[in-house]
């Protein structure tokens, strides 16, 4: 478990990053808190050429209340840092609920947001956090001006994104929390900290007049090649008065939309009884969160 | 060995109290582990801790494939590649590859079916060591092996045990049937002619195996000269464990060198639970190389290689029939048994299904007994020993039997059970059966008041004891328990050297080794109090082939009945020549004088002198080997309630009770850890831990990802308690071992208390480890009957 021969750099700044990145292309790898990249190294399921090291470029790790309230996350914020940021809870709830999920302590003091999000495993929880919050990944290549792409485009593949080899996920934006929305976050693992079985966060407003569910997002995790919003779920949820009826419903719609992987660790079945299973619990969770009957 | 009648006279006494000291007993009191001190203050030497100059590192080509001819090895690239000093492949190993022997009843059948340190012309698993490349660092030996290419001829893997082959694993064994063990007694056939009912089970416990925090590693260093034939020059291994003396003698034999030359140090060990220390491919690999070299070689295992690479352990599939009179006697029981092998034996040949056999009938009266186990070898690592071997699996498999009797019989687990349990009046009882050569006979223990106990203390309530049973909602209880016998102290011998330092300090010597299961201080514990001073001031010195001529080693429970045993014999000699040689200088009679905590011998009047006196002259100096013919058995009750989602199929333990009687207990902090660790490997087992392979026979489980060990958070709250109560006649100290009796249960409890939670009828089978997936599909197809007069006994939703 030794990493084959590599070359390792560590500019300064986001316009030196961006340089190696365009030399180096698919030959480079971007260690941010190398919590997946340090054992896939050891493993040497992954050989590069060159290390790029981002921790000295001060610049990444900022994190606040952007403009409009929402929140950016630079790409060297770690996962540890947002857990004791009770601002962060404030102002991001499911986001934050989502985070003691994340693997174990000692794995989110070092590891990142944006390499969990880059890295793109399937059954990272953020992957269903930022579909459920609409959020906008920005991304960044030499010579060109930064551009933001929406979650849902986000995700491509297993462990792949719509960022380029020559480019760099510099921030995540996470929009404002929709004042009185709903939210639910669950997920299964055979033990607390490993990769979900399946996961969902989920969101919802109940407006005041009707007392229906409007602007629904369910983002799934763990449930296939990427992870995904269970759109039919969201519309047959939308506009329908909140309660066990409804969450079945729409829960029994999310298991016919997944197309989860059957592999040793579990059955393509069993994940999608799951998917049903955990989609109900979560849209219960948010109905009963803010005291509805 | 004295006869048993008056051991067990000096157990119940106390050995040594008859002999004047004024320092307080340390057996008994649960004293600091005196090893401690170091490890956790980082002063540890573990194996990779060993660093000597001039040393190069060595790396591992293993098989990726299950089964294949290997067409041939290229080496070339990998030797020109800068740093690497030496690829060596079966060409160049040639003739000095020889089968590792089988070291626990060896068997000449078997020895069509060792493994040899490298394959040659055709690997069995994946994983299979093919070639070792030795380079300046560990690094540039891993760049090497991948450049080193082996042609392999993929041939049809065997995956299954209990399916027709797909292939033979050896030409002339085309059914893959490495060796067929046929134990019992009585007359089966009989006893189910006449039973009022039989009740059966399917029963399957998962490939799993230990998984110690430290891996494997290995550290050997020539003398100048050492590789040639007629040179002085000696061998030194730093990295070995649990057995070294023999595993001297396996080396010695392979390199056709005088056993003199070698000397096998045991550093500072992460844990072994049976899997470390024993004779691997790599263990003639690293010091063949070192020689060939004439410069010292390290190879630590990493994890990645280390789960394919140790021996695994536990996967035995069981198809149980129980015949019963009407009162719920057990009348016979019948079993058939396959245990899948692996590729290879090992050096535990056929042991661990042979354990099986030979203890599946437990705690209980049977008239009539039958087992038939098939040992099969499949396209996957080779097995060999892990915790309570072979009783885990089959303790597991007649407790979920004995559950589901209980049920079809409406009396209920603990009724059931105490209707058949040995009575201590019985002791010593002999079994009927045979393990390690050698006839099952129980010393001594109360059983039914172990399982009264277990029920009053856990407060055993299963839902309900006359149908099916099954709680209801999505969210069920279950409780379940498992009673069995541990055999502990396996023979035939160990042995101490006591003697006195200049600075009359006491220093002990032994054979076995330290795993890290406190040999140190149980040891410096008996050996303390046999001379009559402070335990913690009392060296204790193990695993190095060069202390003493003989050693056998820690496996079995034993460090602490053989050990124990030699230790005190050896230090009761060597005190009695102390006292001997203070009464000459003192001019008094040695039965006057007393020992006292500043190591100071005192006689009538203010006559003294100091144990560093004595030493003036040389001699103070015992050797003793402590044989046994018999071994000691512990037993216990494990009990576990769990907590089912049957919405996912999470099982989560909540709490378990473990009740055991070890005879006299050393030290109770040291037992108490022995508990908790071998319940937490228990649930792993139960729940978590297996090894899993593909159709093809490719590993799937290479990392901590896939296979799943329990954590601190998986941990429930277990509470234990020692029954004592009956001291083994067979050793004069009256001790059991202690390190198995914690998991040797589990896995029996963890299933019981599941299909007390779901509900359980005749046909449903049953699976370790109970993954959320497998208790998922059970809930959802549970069919529980309704007995009669049972209202409780509602169909789960």
């Amino acid at each position: 478990m030794k990493p084959a021969p590599f070359a390792y750099r560590d500019p300064d700044t986001v316009d030196e990053v961006l340089e190696l990145l365009a030399e180096h292309g698919d030959d480079a790898k971007l260690l941010a808190g190398g919590q997946s990249l340090g054992p896939m190294l050891n493993m040497r399921v992954v050989t590069p050429a060159v290390i790029v090291d981002l921790n000295r470029v001060r610049a990444l790790a900022a994190r606040g209340l952007s403009a409009g309230a929402g929140f950016a996350l630079g790409a060297l914020v770690r996962q540890a840092e947002l857990e004791d940021d009770s601002g962060f809870a404030a102002s991001q709830p499911l986001a934050a609920a989502a985070l003691p999920w994340i693997a174990h302590r000692p794995i989110r003091n070092r590891g990142t947001v944006a390499g969990s999000l880059v890295h793109a495993d399937p059954a990272a929880e953020w992957g269903g956090v930022v579909l459920a919050l609409d959020a906008r990944l920005v991304v960044r290549r030499a010579g060109a001006p930064p551009r933001a792409v929406a979650a849902e485009d986000f995700f491509t593949g297993i462990l792949e994104t719509a960022v380029e080899p020559e480019e760099l996920l510099a921030e995540v934006r996470l929009p404002p929390w929709p004042e009185g929305a709903r939210w639910g976050f669950r997920e299964f693992a055979r033990r607390r900290g490993d990769f979900a079985l399946a996961g969902v966060a989920c969101r919802f407003d109940v407006d005041g007049a009707g007392g229906r569910c409007r602007s629904v997002r369910i983002g799934l995790f763990g449930v296939g090649d990427t992870a995904v919003r269970a759109r039919r779920a969201e519309a047959v949820l939308e506009g329908e008065a909140p309660g066990p009826e409804a969450f079945a419903a729409a829960a029994a719609a999310a298991r016919g939309e997944v197309d989860p992987l059957d592999d040793g660790h579990a059955s393509a079945g069993y994940r999608r009884h799951l998917v049903e299973v955990l989609v109900e619990d979560a849209l219960a969770d948010a109905w009963a969160r803010d005291g509805g009957a | 060995m004295s006869r048993p009648g008056r051991h067990a006279e000096e157990g119940a006494d106390g050995p040594g109290g008859a002999s004047a000291t004024t320092v307080r007993p340390a057996v008994g009191r649960p004293v600091r582990r005196l090893e401690d001190a170091r490890r956790v203050r980082g002063e540890g030497t573990y194996v990779d801790d060993v660093r000597v100059p001039d040393m190069l590192h060595a790396t591992v080509v293993r098989s990726p494939m299950a089964h294949a001819r290997v067409r041939g090895l290229d080496a070339s690239a990998a030797r020109s590649m800068q740093g690497v000093e030496a690829v060596l492949g079966a060409a160049e190993l040639g003739k000095a590859l020889r089968p590792i022997p089988v070291r626990l009843v060896p068997d000449e059948r078997l020895l069509r079916y060792l493994q040899l340190p490298l394959a040659t012309d055709r690997v069995r698993y994946v994983g299979e060591p093919v070639a070792l490349v030795v380079a300046r660092s560990r690094a540039a030996a891993e760049d090497a092996a991948e450049r080193v290419e082996v042609d392999l001829e993929p041939l049809p893997a065997v995956t299954d045990a209990g399916s027709p082959p797909a292939a033979a694993l050896f030409d002339h064994t085309p059914d893959n049937l490495a060796s067929l063990i046929d134990e019992g007694f009585g007359d089966v056939d009989a006893a189910f002619a006449r039973a009022d009912r039989v009740v059966r089970l399917a029963f399957r416990t998962g490939r799993h195996s230990a998984v110690p925090m430290e891996t494997r590693g290995l550290v050997a260093v020539p003398d100048p000269g050492a590789g040639r034939d007629r040179g002085r020059g000696r061998l030194t291994i730093w990295g070995p464990t649990k057995v070294t003396h023999f595993n001297r003698g396996v080396l010695a034999a392979m390199l056709g060198w005088p056993e003199h030359r070698i000397r096998l140090v045991e550093p500072d060990v992460g844990g072994g639970f049976g899997a470390r220390g024993e004779f691997y491919p790599e263990d003639f690999l690293v010091p063949c190389a070192a020689l060939r070299l004439g410069r010292p070689v390290k190879w630590i295992e990493d994890r990645v290689e280390h789960l394919s690479a140790i021996n695994h352990s536990r996967e035995q599939c069981y198809e149980l029939a129980l015949a019963l009179d009407a009162d719920g006697r057990f009348l016979g029981l019948r079993a058939e048994m396959t245990n899948d092998m692996g590729a290879y034996l090992r050096t535990h040949g056929t042991v661990v299904p042979g354990l099986s056999a030979g203890l599946l009938p437990g705690p209980y009266e049977l008239e009539a007994y039958r087992c038939r186990v098939r040992c099969v070898l499949t396209n996957k690592t080779p097995t060999g020993t892990y915790r309570a071997p072979g009783r885990f699996e089959c303790n597991a498999a007649r407790e979920r039997l004995i559950d589901r009797a209980a049920r079809v019989t409406g009396l209920g687990p603990v009724e059931l059970r105490m209707r058949n349990l040995i009575r201590p009046e019985r002791m010593p009882y002999a079994r009927g059966t045979t393990i390690l050569g050698e006839e099952v006979s129980y010393d001594s223990g109360d059983y039914p008041h172990a399982l009264a106990e277990a029920a009053r203390f856990s407060e055993f309530r299963p839902n309900s004891p006359g149908a099916g049973g099954g709680s209801a909602g999505r969210h069920r209880r279950g409780m379940g328990l498992a009673c069995f016998v541990e055999k502990t102290g396996t023979g035939p011998f160990e042995g101490a050297r006591a003697f006195l330092e200049r600075s009359g300090a006491l220093v002990v010597a032994t054979g076995a080794c330290d795993v890290g299961q406190g040999l140190e201080t149980c040891l410096a514990q008996i050996a303390g109090d046999a001379l009559g001073v402070d335990h913690a001031g009392v060296t204790v010195r193990h695993g190095d082939t060069d202390l003493i001529p003989h050693g056998v080693g820690s496996f079995a429970s034993r460090g602490t009945v053989m050990a124990g045993n030699a230790v005190h014999a050896a230090v009761t000699e060597l005190r009695s020549r102390v006292l001997e040689r203070a009464a000459a200088r003192l001019g008094a009679e040695a039965g006057d004088l007393v020992l006292d905590a500043g190591a100071e011998v005192r006689g009538p009047g203010d006559r003294s002198c100091t144990l560093a006196e004595l030493t003036a002259e040389p001699g103070l100096d015992a050797v003793h080997y402590f044989r046994s013919e018999q071994m000691a058995y512990a037993h216990g009750v494990a009990v576990a309630r769990v907590r089912v989602d049957t919405a996912t199929g999470l099982v989560v333990p909540e709490r378990i009770w473990l009740l055991y009687d070890v005879g006299r207990v050393v030290n109770p902090a040291i037992v108490a850890g022995q508990i908790e660790g071998g319940v937490a490997q228990g649930l792993g087992g139960a729940l978590l831990e297996e090894l899993r392979y593909d159709d093809t026979g490719q590993f799937l489980t290479g990392s901590f990802m896939d296979y799943l060990l329990p954590g601190t958070t998986d941990m429930p709250s277990i509470v234990h308690r020692d029954l004592g109560g009956s001291p083994s006649p067979r050793n004069p100290l009256g001790v059991k071992g202690a390190g198995e009796v914690g998991i040797a249960g589990i896995g029996g409890a963890i299933a019981n208390a599941v299909a007390d939670a779901l509900g359980d009828v005749e046909g449903d089978s049953d699976r370790l480890p109970l993954t959320p997936e497998r208790v998922f599909e059970r809930a959802r197809t549970a069919r529980p009957q309704r007995a009669p007069g049972d209202a409780r006994a509602a169909a789960p939703a």
